[in-house]
């Protein structure tokens, strides 16, 4: 049923594609941005229950708040034409946008060996080009000089595709994300970064991250476009990123969109927020809940979705992810001997290391000079 | 067909590999018009324009970055790094991001990054680095090291034709010392295979890069003055390295000498003595001895430069006290 509502709602956003501008989204696209944001909260809420159950291996990593941020711009990008993206950890929801599966997501965190990754990296550090989107890895600000790669290619062969990388508040202040981005402005690359600024990089609030009044105002000093949205509006976040990604589909370079949002959870589950100031969270999720502000949305007078429908998908989504923890649940853990295979394309595997092999050592392998005479006695 | 030196064959690979295959491209700074500060790409932006031969801000980061993205959708980028001693600027991205691509991701990283390598050029600190050895310790990358000219142009073209991240050290020293007549047809060097460059039976040599001339000039010197044989065997592949060719030469001399030009603690030299041990030690007549640079950066002054870094002497009386163990 799930599968239904998503090629559906798949189906209107090709009809609604870039050739048709910023038109407004349709009610059956802005169902479809309800259902993303609502998987990506109920995923990561049954992956707590697993983290609790010792089922997910290592760090849980969750975008509760952010879920409006992620899905709204991953929704500008066109994945007909090939759009590809890179999300941040707090990203899955755009991942879910391009066509990530949760048995996928549950695979990786529960580091099993038919994870996307086959068990070689967690959560959900994973990626496929075909449906358009790229694994990250944990050094912050690595993806914005891939990206910048990435769209380099789609300039230098005339394809009509954009790409999009995220990046945290606290990504800016690296190294890469100033020479990638740089790099990008120059070669007026179709890019698009979005800046996800959620308050803080692990327990470091902004203001000792950056001396800038916003991370906007970056944009200037590489003499690229800006757009800045409230994160927490999902319809906002789509339009300020649409904005982007059109510039980048005509040609106009690079876009530093940032989206200002608020990380109610630590950095990683083990994280207790002592760093908070009192009250700041609590005044976030009751007032400012990209979820609850969306559903307000849908049904007040001028979309008129029914909370029936909205409980219609809500259940859809529990039931796929239910299924898929079965699924995750019963796979296998890795093959050992695995660890060894695809470092590189040849040779195809390492060889295990003799006491690995629990066979003969080195020394019974090779062959004797002639006249050593000693060894077998 | 005339000779050509070792940075012209360089040039030549480039330019036939770039005629191949439309997904070859090059970047780096101050490639294109100017042709690059040793002039390797010189003649490469006015033939394949500038989309193909790019110049880049001074940003190793991005240029290394830019690659891996680019290499994921199918070009085959070949990444210049002025002087390899800035290769460190992206140590991140080729050791983290580039090699660990294919394993954790299943996502492909054809791309050579390529650059000026090497000492005896008074270039001090900064401008004379060899540092194979902190990426021979990565697993992902490969990694290659010429000493001829024909070599340096096969190694090139099977560096860009590898569905891996190929690191391509060249050395200064040797881009214009040395001349020879290619190969004809489309030349290409396998990554992996050892090269013997001097045939032997009373010792061995194993080395790369400059050191190779030095080895044969030493092994030259020896078979005159001592009447010894000397084997030089020039690796020519770091990684993967040719262990066959490493026992075999061992089992012929019994007798080994490592001559590297990089500093000696955690050196190649120390990976090979290793392997050796592991691999062929009945075979040996005499412990395993090095010849390297002194552990300092390596500094500017003749005399200073000429102390640290390996010298034919050296060589010589290294071999000497091999063969008389």
């Amino acid at each position: 049923m799930t599968k239904n509502l998503r090629t559906a709602a798949a189906r209107v956003r090709d009809v609604g594609g870039a050739g048709a501008g910023a038109a407004p989204l349709a009610r059956e696209q802005k169902i479809e941005l309800y259902y993303y944001m609502r998987l990506t909260r109920t995923l990561e809420e049954r992956l707590v229950n697993l983290y609790r159950q010792t089922k997910v291996v290592g760090g849980l990593f969750r975008s509760l708040g952010q879920e409006a941020d992620a899905v709204g711009s991953a929704y500008a990008l066109d994945r007909k034409k090939g759009d590809i993206l890179s999300p941040l950890i707090r990203n899955l929801g755009s991942m879910l946008v391009q066509g990530a599966q949760p048995l996928e997501i549950l695979r990786q965190y529960m580091a099993k060996g038919d994870s996307p990754t086959r068990g070689r990296e967690l959560n959900i550090h994973y990626g496929d080009l075909v449906r358009g989107f790229i694994g990250q890895i944990s050094q912050l600000g690595d993806m914005v000089p891939v990206m910048a790669g990435v769209t380099l290619s789609f300039k230098m062969r005339g394809e009509d595709r954009v790409g999009l990388v995220y990046v945290g508040d606290g990504a800016t202040s690296t190294g890469a994300f100033h020479e990638g981005i740089n790099f990008a402005a120059v070669q007026r690359c179709p890019l698009v970064v979005v800046v996800e600024n959620n308050g803080y990089a692990y327990s470091t609030p902004i203001a000792k991250q950056t001396a800038a009044k916003q991370f906007k105002d970056k944009a200037i000093g590489y003499g690229i476009a800006a757009e800045q949205a409230d994160g927490n509006d999902v319809i906002a976040a789509y339009e300020a990123t649409r904005r982007a990604v059109d510039r980048a589909r005509d040609g106009g370079g690079v876009t530093l969109v940032e989206l200002v949002t608020y990380r109610r959870k630590g950095h990683a589950e083990h994280d207790n927020q002592s760093y908070v100031p009192e009250g700041e969270i609590d005044r976030w999720s009751s007032s400012n809940d990209p979820i609850d502000r969306f559903v307000k949305v849908l049904t007040g007078s001028e979309e008129g979705v029914s909370a029936a429908e909205l409980e219609a998908v809500d259940r859809r989504v529990t039931e796929e992810i239910d299924r898929a923890t079965d699924e995750a649940d019963a796979s296998p853990m890795p093959e050992p001997a695995d660890a060894l295979v695809g470092i590189y394309a040849d040779p195809p595997a390492e060889q295990p290391l003799w006491f690995r092999e629990g066979i003969r050592a080195a020394v019974e392998v090779n062959e004797r000079p002639a006249g050593w005479g000693t060894h077998d006695a | 067909m005339p000779e050509i030196t070792y940075l012209e064959a360089i040039r030549e690979a480039l330019f036939e590999e770039m005629e191949r295959d439309r997904n070859v491209f090059c970047l780096g700074e101050d490639i294109g018009a100017y042709g690059g500060a040793f002039k390797v790409t010189e003649g490469l932006q006015s033939r394949f324009g500038e989309s193909r031969v790019i110049d880049t801000p001074i940003s190793e980061i991005a240029i290394i970055g830019a690659a891996a993205g680019a290499a994921h959708m199918g070009m085959r980028p070949v990444c210049e790094m002025q002087f390899i001693d800035f290769i460190s600027c992206g140590y991140d991205m080729l050791t983290n991001y580039v090699a660990t691509a294919r394993y954790r991701a299943m996502l492909p990283c054809p791309m050579v990054v390529r650059g000026p390598s090497g000492g005896y050029v008074r270039g001090g600190p900064f401008h004379s680095q060899n540092p194979e050895a902190a990426f021979l310790h990565t697993p992902g990358l490969k990694i290659v090291y010429p000493a001829t000219a024909s070599d340096a142009k096969g190694l090139m073209k099977a560096a860009i034709r590898d569905e891996d991240c190929v690191l391509y050290f060249e050395h200064k020293y040797l881009y214009r010392r040395i001349k020879e007549e290619m190969p004809s047809g489309d030349h290409i060097v396998p990554i992996g295979k050892a090269r013997t460059a001097r045939e032997g039976t009373d010792v061995s040599i194993i080395t790369y890069a400059a050191t190779v001339w030095k080895s044969l000039d030493a092994a030259a010197e020896l078979e005159r003055e001592d009447g010894l044989s000397v084997e030089v065997i020039d690796l020519r592949s770091l990684a993967p390295m040719d262990d066959d060719a490493i026992v075999a030469t061992v089992k012929k001399t019994n007798r080994v000498l490592v001559v590297h030009e990089d500093t000696r603690t955690g050196g190649v030299a120390g990976e090979i003595t290793a392997r050796i041990n592991e691999l062929a030690f009945e075979w040996l007549d005499a412990p395993i001895l090095r010849v390297t640079a002194a552990d300092v950066p390596l500094p500017y002054s003749p005399p200073l430069e000429d102390y640290v870094l390996p010298q034919t002497a050296d060589i010589v009386k290294a071999v000497r006290r091999l063969a008389s163990y």
